[in-house]
């Protein structure tokens, strides 16, 4: 049976200053505990522009124009560093500005919640119709914005979530329900910020890989965010509603949860609907979590540079049928944590990285490209949290020295031959393995690459209903050409020979 | 005897580093008592 393949991946980030304020759970856990802190006094003199962000070179990388081997070739700090003549259109994808994401928000509210007032909505309107990807129906679903005194009441009265663009309230989300707490204003706005990033995210697979909407199948969301009410809190489904949205008319859709592993379970998950024959084109999408935004803004703040985590993410995958160009998903080449691995990091990388590569005679050396977590150094490093792909490569490339199959002296090495600088926003599902899937593609096409490794990790425990983690990786391979069909089909020219020779013994047994 | 023994330990791992668990393994062919073991996700 043929391999599924990786046709083309679509990738998003969007600027978002004022939800680092009012939404990322640093700064509200800070204000609850200590409304008059310093960091809350200084927090937005470390803002960056819109057209920082949009220069910013890991922000480059990550919608498709620069390459990972480019970035490394700025020097570090990047916040420092400038990608000359950057715009916010990517080869993969775009950065969209705060403004246009609001409004993007009430284009995904299909429930009326949320209320945007007269005088934003009249002035991002133009910018929604300048929008290369946004139809006339989903402008017009802006309509002409609400009476501020209205909004107010929403916000005062019935516990809606205030929306902020450069510090000024211009509208609320309002809760969906009086007394379900899986319905209020909070959650409503988390939900929709998912929803309405992943759509883009998907827009932009479509638009950058000129793919017909009408052809996806199955659509499977992976982000960490849970829809549901009172009777069922996670009962979904993100995958289905953004289909809707980007007008996916013959999709259906469900959601994958695995904390920041989750994409790479979705990958395989998708790869076998269409390798089984079940779909023939499966999209995989995920949007971004406001809650991460300024995670480690205190030690952003202390050591005087920008707040870094300022943008969400999102991306969407496109997995298809086998057509002999693009890269095939290795399925029998599948590493997972198990539950028996244990946590010591020999034990994790074995049964990641060697346990599926052994199952294919393969050696470490073999794989051309690791992408575990690219998370972006430039935001890890000053938070103390180190240089998560670097530690990554070095575990890996430890184990292949205790294998015999690297030299002990190559290990410095091993991440700039095998890896790459992390380039993702900290956005727990986001940095997992996939933001390099729509470079992959490219590279293999290219020629540049024979195999790579796509790995994702869970942080399980978090959710406390286990102490353990997860991880879940797969073998991506450059394409042979053979798109398995005549392994499951007869030629016309085998079938003339075998009636012919049917015919043969006939006549033989007629002769005898 | 040994650098551990007698004495409480409060373990914080770290998913990409060392987690918990495989710290408190460690623990347990000294005399230590570990009086907390945690894994966190610092991304």
């Amino acid at each position: 049976m043929a391999y599924a393949v990786v046709k083309g991946a679509g990738y998003i980030l969007v600027h978002t200053p004022d939800m680092i304020t009012h939404n990322g759970t640093t700064q509200t856990t800070e204000r609850l505990v200590n409304p008059d802190s310093e960091y809350l006094k200084k927090l937005t003199n470390y803002y960056r522009t819109f057209e920082e962000v949009v220069s910013y070179p890991p922000n480059q990388t990550y919608i498709g124009t620069i390459k990972p081997e480019e970035l490394k070739n700025y020097p570090m700090p990047w916040f420092q560093q400038k990608v000359e003549g950057a715009t916010r259109n990517g080869k993969q994808g775009e950065i969209m500005p705060q403004d246009e994401f609001i409004a993007l928000l009430k284009i995904s509210d299909v429930f009326d919640l949320v209320k945007l007032s007269a005088e934003f909505t009249a002035m991002v309107k133009p910018k929604m119709e300048a929008h290369p990807l946004m139809t006339d129906a989903m402008v017009a679903k802006l309509k002409d914005g609400d009476d501020m005194a209205e909004i107010e009441k929403f916000i005062k009265e019935e516990h809606a979530e205030a929306l902020y663009h450069n510090e000024q309230l211009i509208g609320c989300v309002k809760r969906a329900h009086d007394i379900d707490p899986n319905l209020n204003a909070h959650i409503i706005f988390e939900n929709l910020v998912v929803k309405a990033s992943g759509a883009l995210a998907f827009q932009n697979l479509l638009a950058k890989n000129n793919i017909d909407p009408t052809t996806i199948e199955y659509v499977i969301e992976c982000s960490e965010e849970a829809c549901g009410d009172i009777n069922q809190r996670g009962g979904g489904n993100f995958a289905k509603a953004i289909a809707e949205m980007v007008g996916a008319v013959n999709a259906t859709g469900s959601d994958t949860r695995g904390f920041c592993a989750a994409p790479t379970h979705a990958l395989i998950e998708a790869a076998a609907l269409v390798q089984s024959g079940v779909f023939e084109n499966v999209v995989i999408v995920a949007g971004g979590a406001t809650a991460k935004l300024g995670m480690n803004g205190k030690d952003h703040v202390k050591k005087e540079m920008p707040v870094l985590e300022d943008v969400l993410g999102g991306f969407a995958v496109l997995v298809s049928k086998n057509d002999g160009v693009h890269p095939v998903l290795r399925t029998d080449l599948v590493g997972r944590h198990k539950v028996g691995t244990g946590s010591s990091p020999q034990a994790v990388i074995t049964a990641l990285i060697t346990e599926p590569l052994d199952k294919g005679g393969l050696k470490i050396t073999d794989v051309n490209k690791y992408s575990v977590e690219m998370q972006n150094p430039d935001i890890t490093k000053p938070a103390g949290a180190g240089d998560v792909p670097e530690a990554n490569y070095k575990m890996i490339a430890a184990l292949a020295v205790k294998r015999g199959e690297l030299e002990r002296t190559q290990v410095a090495s091993f991440g700039d031959d095998h890896g790459m600088p992390g380039w993702a926003p900290t956005q727990g599902h986001i940095p997992s393995g996939v933001p390099y899937l729509g470079h992959a593609v490219d590279a293999f096409l290219n020629n540049e690459i024979q195999r790579a490794m796509i790995v994702g990790k869970g942080s399980l425990f978090l959710g406390r209903m286990t102490n353990q983690f997860d991880g879940i990786s797969i073998v991506m391979e450059k394409n042979d050409g053979q798109t398995g069909d005549k392994a499951t089909g007869v030629s016309e020219a085998e079938v003339k020979t075998m009636i012919a020779e049917a015919m043969r013994n006939f006549a033989s047994h007629l002769l005898q | 005897m040994s650098l551990f023994d007698g004495k409480k330990v409060i373990i914080i791992g770290d998913r990409d580093g060392i987690p918990g668990p495989a710290i408190e393994e460690c623990l347990k062919a000294t005399g230590a008592e570990v009086l907390f073991s945690a894994t966190e996700c610092f991304v």
